[in-house]
């Protein structure tokens, strides 16, 4: 779980643009949308993709995506539990 | 009197702030590296610049240079400050990069954070985003900068509701890249600062091609 968190977090920094996050600031417990790493609605797309092309998990229900992409551990245990990739 | 109270120019990996050099790199480096740098000048933390596509970052960073070290937004409501700009190629590089993820059916994927910037009035949005600038806006699209569109146009403006104007022009094509921002403000220039140039179509004309 530790290593597919580590490469969440580099998938992250690179497919939303966040140039001046480094990886060891993300809390893998904290929210990602609102505090935390303060991502919007656009960003909340770009994780739906994010999760399609490289774990080919699609997420039909946007609603999903709420409990989802909580935080970077939830995200992971969606991947651990669906994933392909 | 409307007067043009600061400008600024980025070409040739250079950027001129009223006619001034105040920054430039090798001119080996690509627009993306160049403006990369040309934001650490500036020295503002703005996490969402690097989100924006190119046209944009130009745009931002040429109206960050004309505003810095102004009272332009201070001494104007910002809902009184509008924006008005201008370029030849639209968002058309952007256009091209959203085209090339929707082109191969295999390999469909879209990026939501590159459509969004399939439009180039979206340069105006992050402006007006940036400063909570909630007055009018536009975005022409002409052949070259066409100093007599823009100026007519602010002037228009100038004489409703809207106090003072962002404008210019942002230009991005395959080959090369242009930007010149001007603020203008409805005031006299009764303390005889030597940047204060009155709003008309041969100053913005002569500022442009500086």
């Amino acid at each position: 779980m530790d290593a597919l968190i580590e490469k969440l977090k580099g998938q992250i920094i690179e497919q939303l643009n966040l140039a001046e996050v480094k990886p060891e600031e993300i809390n893998p417990d904290s929210p990602l949308f609102g505090e935390g790493l303060g991502l919007d609605s656009i960003d909340a797309l770009e994780l739906i993709v994010l999760l399609e092309k490289h774990y080919g998990i699609k997420i039909e229900d946007p609603k999903d995506g709420k409990t989802i992409f909580q935080s970077l551990r939830t995200m992971a245990e969606y991947i651990k539990a669906n994933g392909k990739g | 009197m409307n007067s043009i109270t600061s400008y600024a120019r980025i070409k040739n990996n250079s950027v001129f702030v009223n006619g001034t050099l105040v920054f430039s790199a090798d001119t080996n480096l690509n627009i993306t590296e160049f403006l990369s740098e040309a934001y650490k000048k500036l020295s503002i933390s703005y996490p969402k610049y690097h989100k924006m596509d190119t046209l944009c970052k130009l745009g931002f960073l040429c109206a960050e240079f004309a505003i810095q070290n102004t009272p332009f937004l201070e001494a104007n409501n910002l809902d009184s400050i509008g924006i008005v700009l201008s370029n030849s190629s639209s968002s058309l590089q952007t256009d091209i990069l959203h085209q090339n993820s929707i082109s191969n059916k295999e390999a469909y994927f879209p990026s939501p954070a590159i459509f969004v910037y399939t439009l180039p009035n979206i340069i105006i949005g992050e402006i007006a985003i940036k400063h909570k600038i909630t007055g009018e806006n536009a975005f022409f699209v002409s052949e070259k900068f066409d100093s007599e569109l823009i100026t007519n146009y602010c002037e228009m403006l100038l004489q409703n509701n809207t106090t003072a104007l962002v404008s210019g022009w942002v230009e991005i094509n395959e080959t090369n890249y242009d930007a010149f921002i001007f603020l203008t403000e409805r005031k006299e220039n009764i303390n005889k600062n030597t940047i204060f140039k009155p709003l008309n179509k041969q100053i913005v004309t002569e500022l442009y091609n500086t």
